[in-house]
């Protein structure tokens, strides 16, 4: 009934606003001016509101600062970081002053040049001087902002260190799994088509490789018996078509596997294909405290982007292709509960920032920084851990975690409940 | 139909053009009358725009009062999309996609291209019409046409295209991923193909016409600002709609033909996908080289026609003419070779990303340039705040802050950390969406006498410009402290996290600014359609202006002039020029004894 009633009232002052237009139309039909010729009134009017608008503009912009400079993002929590919010900054500095020079200047001309009959603008056409200033001016400026973010730039995409962390964040819709390398410190090769219930980043290892070579075998067998059956056409087209991709993608794996053994004859042990066996996978996300890390990042269907406000770190997650980004964490999960946030119920948040599906607003998942040797207990528990979607449990006795693995937000959102 | 075409009479031949008696359907529907498809295009814009801030107001409620039930959503969305009017997320997801795409393309490029392109290239440069009016005329069919097939996607099952205005596969490319993608989509790329073979049609008739149709004395130096910002604004969609032709086709091939050009690896509703060594990048980049573009596409003809009016209402010649045609120019050159900067964080080369650094900064120059000369042709002028004249000013305002923070986002570094949150999309709509949408009001203010022969009404014209104005800013300056907070863009609610809890108040006020401003076009709306019909007669001249088109008569007529074309003997700026009596000298008055040509 309130929504009728505000219905009412807007139509009611729209027409009101109409009506009363109309009749100033007709009066001003009366006494003879025409609806162009603005009356030295109306132009004061609106060079008073230009004014008006100017000190308002400001003044909401004042009160924007002001009112919500302690909620945006807090102090960075990266190294990196910190010399972006620098740069920031100081882009800030310059852009504040070109926004209120400019502004000024013309919501005043605006207001101050109204027109009279008696005088005449300035014949002015051009201005080489003046122009070639304001030319070089904003060119200078520029120079400088280019230079200092070029410069920051490099530095935040540059190679990482030797002793860099390595640990992959892949992306799915719509949650995050993280992988961190065994105790060989090194992250094993992954194919899309080995992933399934049990094996969800399709870690390659032999292992996997025949455990998903058998699972298609046994796949196309129940298809060929299906087709034993009598069916309609079209259910037979679709069978078909299903155990063809199958032997293709058979074929493709096979085809790996050869990839593979030659790769393990050539490096031996170093082989990425004999590195996977023990990778964690999990949906914790710990780092430590002042170690650089190379974040790598893959995604499973769609495109989805890596978002870590407060490390000032962004990266997309294209499917296809490993992206890469690198940054070093300055300050732990409980001092900016205990000192920065003052909540004990904050966390860093992992936030997907492209676009993804239907529940893209929610993929999203905590991140623990802690000292080093919390992280390396942690870790070591992981280890400890029954592998979730280990290739040597592939086979059998693994279902259970891998069910677990697709609960997805819910789990993530759980996980640091369970931290503390 | 035949007898319409007049066009070839170009500046010699014959000159008496005597009113042709038109059949009903020549006249109002298959026009092959410039100035009829400027107004076509006007009034379908007008239709689509309302469209388009509708979706916006119910996506507003939704983040204003995330999961509230509004009578408003559930009228225009039924049970199915929005049960107890409580916007479903897939629909969120469509409708700030397809509020996108009409926006950008149906609005902001064939609307207002179309509309203005249309009605002033012929009358402003001194032509019959146009180069071919038939083809003018295809042009608008293929529009409005592309309009009908994207308002027909929202009807389908699955609903609209959903993966955002800039329809990055893999997610548009596979309705596994998401319902948008499956009928919706494909319906989104016929649309855009149908739109962009009229925009080219249109665009290539803009490029000969100008070229090629000036009338005698009209050197490329003595044309119109509006009309050298049409002209390059034709050359890049020439240049560039063909390769977002080309994405769409090859997107088109992926769908359903089993191609991999920009999939690969992909393992969704658990299988493996046989698409392989594709690159979702690629499309990236075909995209924003036509994405970038379009930005100045949507932009130019806005500051243009903004050129026009701010040096007619401020009595002054505009400042550093040739300076405002050097940095269109340079514009329109930097703009092809920026698209990577909406790339920085997609694992493109860190490298490449400073090469866009460095260009997308440079663009920052020849703004600038435009800037400080609207500011200086106002100095010392003598004003006349007309509505048209309002809006004007209201682009410069806009322009300047949304340019501003351009300069943030084109700094890879900083782009980081604010790249896809509500900072860009402050940035985008203020900077493109308001300037641009200004520049068309601006537009229809000043040119309505000369389209329909009658004026709008001022007053309203005033009221529509401040409450718009007011709401510009009280809707998207907030968004950059919202994008400041880390919020992310296309979500469908933050109340799944506490982190962004201290901004989400401003959603609110963003929402009640966004409401007031949709209730300001109402009264735009109701002042166009009014006086077309009731408006007060117009003079032939009512802005004491210089160009040709208000040499013309009133009363429209086929071939615009009725006696031969006017030759032109100076530039569209002699606003009170020393030792003339009148403060305006019209382009056809030739230059007296002793007289400098500006």
């Amino acid at each position: 009934m309130t929504k009728l009633l505000i219905l009412l009232v807007l139509v009611l002052g729209i027409l009101t606003i109409a009506q009363l237009a109309r009749v100033y139309e007709l009066t001003s039909r009366l006494r003879g001016t025409r609806e162009e010729d603005i009356s030295p009134s109306d132009n004061r009017m609106n060079g008073r509101l230009m004014m008006l608008f100017l000190i308002a503009y400001f003044g909401f912009f004042l009160w924007l600062v002001v009112a919500y400079k302690d909620r945006m993002l807090p102090i960075s929590a990266s190294e990196h970081g910190v010399e972006t919010d620098w740069l920031m900054n100081f882009n800030w500095v310059i852009l504040l002053i070109a926004f209120v020079l400019t502004n000024v200047l013309l919501f005043y001309f605006s207001y101050k040049y109204l027109y009279s009959p008696s005088r005449r603008s300035f014949w002015q056409p051009h201005n080489n001087k003046l122009e070639l200033i304001w030319t070089i001016i904003p060119a200078a400026v520029l120079a400088v902002i280019i230079i200092y973010g070029l410069n920051t730039w490099n530095k935040i995409t540059d190679h990482p260190g030797a002793d860099a962390l390595q640990v992959e964040l892949y992306a799915k819709q719509f949650d995050w799994t993280a992988r961190y390398p065994g105790a060989d410190g090194m992250l094993g090769a992954t194919d899309f088509r080995l992933i399934n219930g049990t094996n969800p980043l399709g870690i390659a290892t032999p292992e996997s490789v025949e455990g998903r070579l058998a699972e298609i075998d046994e796949e196309i067998g129940v298809i060929e018996q299906g087709l034993g059956a009598v069916l309609p056409d079209a259910r037979i087209d679709e069978l078909s078509d299903q155990a063809d991709r199958l032997r293709r993608h058979k074929q493709r794996i096979l085809n790996l596997r050869t990839v593979m053994q030659n790769d393990i004859t050539v490096n031996g042990a170093a082989s990425p294909y004999l590195a996977g066996a023990d990778d964690i996978v999990t949906k914790d996300f710990y780092l430590p405290l002042h170690q650089e890390v190379e974040i790598l990042i893959r995604s499973r269907d769609v495109i989805h982007s890596v978002y870590i406000p407060h490390m000032r770190s962004q990266m997309n997650a294209v499917p296809g292709m490993t992206t890469r980004l690198k940054m070093v964490p300055i300050i732990t999960t409980d001092s900016m509960r205990t000192h920065v946030m003052k909540n004990d119920a904050f966390d860093f948040l992992v936030l997907c920032n492209k676009i993804c599906g239907s529940s893209h607003y929610n993929m999203q998942m905590p991140l623990i920084v802690t000292k080093g040797a919390e992280y390396d207990v942690w870790l070591a528990e992981q280890m400890k851990k029954p592998f979730q979607g280990a290739p040597e449990n592939a086979t059998a006795d693994a279902a259970a975690p891998a069910t677990q693995e697709n609960t997805g937000t819910a789990d993530a959102q759980k996980a640091p409940a369970g931290m503390n | 139909m035949g007898a319409t075409t007049t066009a070839h009479s170009g500046h010699h031949g014959h000159e008496a053009h005597h009113h042709h008696q038109e059949s009903f359907i020549s006249k109002w529907i298959f026009s092959q009358d410039h100035k009829m498809i400027g107004k076509q295009f006007l009034v379908t814009a007008i239709f689509m725009a309302w469209v388009a801030v509708i979706m916006s107001l119910i996506f507003r409620l939704q983040l204003a009062w995330p999961g509230e039930g509004f009578a408003f959503t559930n009228f225009f969305l039924g049970e199915k999309w929005a049960p107890g009017g409580v916007l479903d997320p897939n629909m969120y997801l469509a409708l700030v996609t397809i509020h996108g795409t009409i926006m950008v393309f149906f609005v902001l490029t064939g609307g207002l291209s179309g509309t203005f392109a249309n009605l002033l290239i012929p009358l402003q440069v001194g032509a019959r019409d146009m180069a071919s009016g038939f083809i003018n005329m295809l042009s608008y069919w293929f529009f409005f046409l592309s309009s009908m097939v994207m308002l027909a996607s929202l009807f389908v099952e699955g609903g609209p295209a959903s993966s955002g205005w800039t329809v990055y596969p893999p997610l548009s490319a596979l309705p596994q991923t998401i319902p948008g993608s499956g009928a919706g989509m494909t319906l989104w790329l016929v649309s855009m193909t149908l739109f962009i073979a009229s925009s080219l049609m249109g665009g290539l008739n803009y490029v000969v016409t100008i070229l090629n149709l000036r009338t005698r004395g009209m050197r490329m130096t003595r044309l119109p600002l509006t009309m050298w910002a049409i002209f390059i604004t034709a050359v890049l969609g020439v240049l560039s709609f063909p390769v977002l032709l080309s994405a769409a086709l090859l997107l088109l091939m992926d769908r359903t033909m089993g191609t991999s050009f920009y999939l690969s690896e992909i393992h969704v509703a658990g299988e493996a996908l046989d698409h392989m060594g594709g690159s979702p990048i690629l499309f990236q980049h075909l995209f924003w080289f036509l994405g970038h573009p379009e930005v100045y596409i949507v932009l130019l003809p806005a500051l243009g026609i903004t050129s026009e009016i701010i040096s007619t209402n401020a009595r002054k010649p505009i400042f550093g003419y040739r300076a405002m045609i050097g940095s269109i120019l340079a514009i329109g050159f930097l703009s092809f070779i920026v698209w990577g900067h909406h790339m920085f964080i997609t694992g493109m080369n860190p490298f490449l990303g400073s090469v866009f650094v460095f260009t997308t900064l440079l663009i920052a120059i020849p703004s600038a340039v435009k800037v400080f000369n609207y500011i200086t042709t106002l100095w010392r002028g003598n004003i006349v705040l007309t509505p048209a004249m309002l809006f004007s000013i209201g682009l410069v305002a806009t322009f300047i802050a949304g340019g501003l923070t351009g300069i943030i986002l084109a700094d890879s570094a900083l782009d980081i950390n604010v790249h896809d949150t509500y900072f860009v999309v402050a940035h985008f709509h203020i900077v493109m969406g308001m300037s641009a949408i200004f520049g068309m009001f601006a537009g229809i203010y000043h040119w309505f006498p000369k389209m329909y022969g009658r004026m709008m009404n001022t007053k309203l014209g005033y009221a529509h410009f401040w409450v718009t104005f007011v709401c510009a800013f009280g809707v998207f300056f907030p968004m950059h402290f919202i994008g400041l907070a880390g919020a992310p863009r296309r979500y469908y609610s933050y109340t799944e996290f506490t982190m962004f809890d201290g901004v989400m108040d401003l959603n609110v006020l963003v929402t009640i600014f966004a409401i007031v401003g949709a209730l300001a076009q109402v009264v735009f709306t109701y002042n166009f359609f009014y006086s077309i019909w009731r408006g007060p007669k117009a003079v032939q001249n009512p802005w004491r202006s210089n160009t040709l088109e208000w040499t013309t008569p009133v009363e429209h007529l086929h071939g615009n002039w009725p006696g031969p074309i006017p030759t032109v003997y100076r530039w569209p700026y002699d606003y009170s020029k020393p030792g003339k009596e009148e403060d305006f000298v019209p382009q056809n008055v030739p230059i007296e004894e002793g007289e400098e040509e500006h």
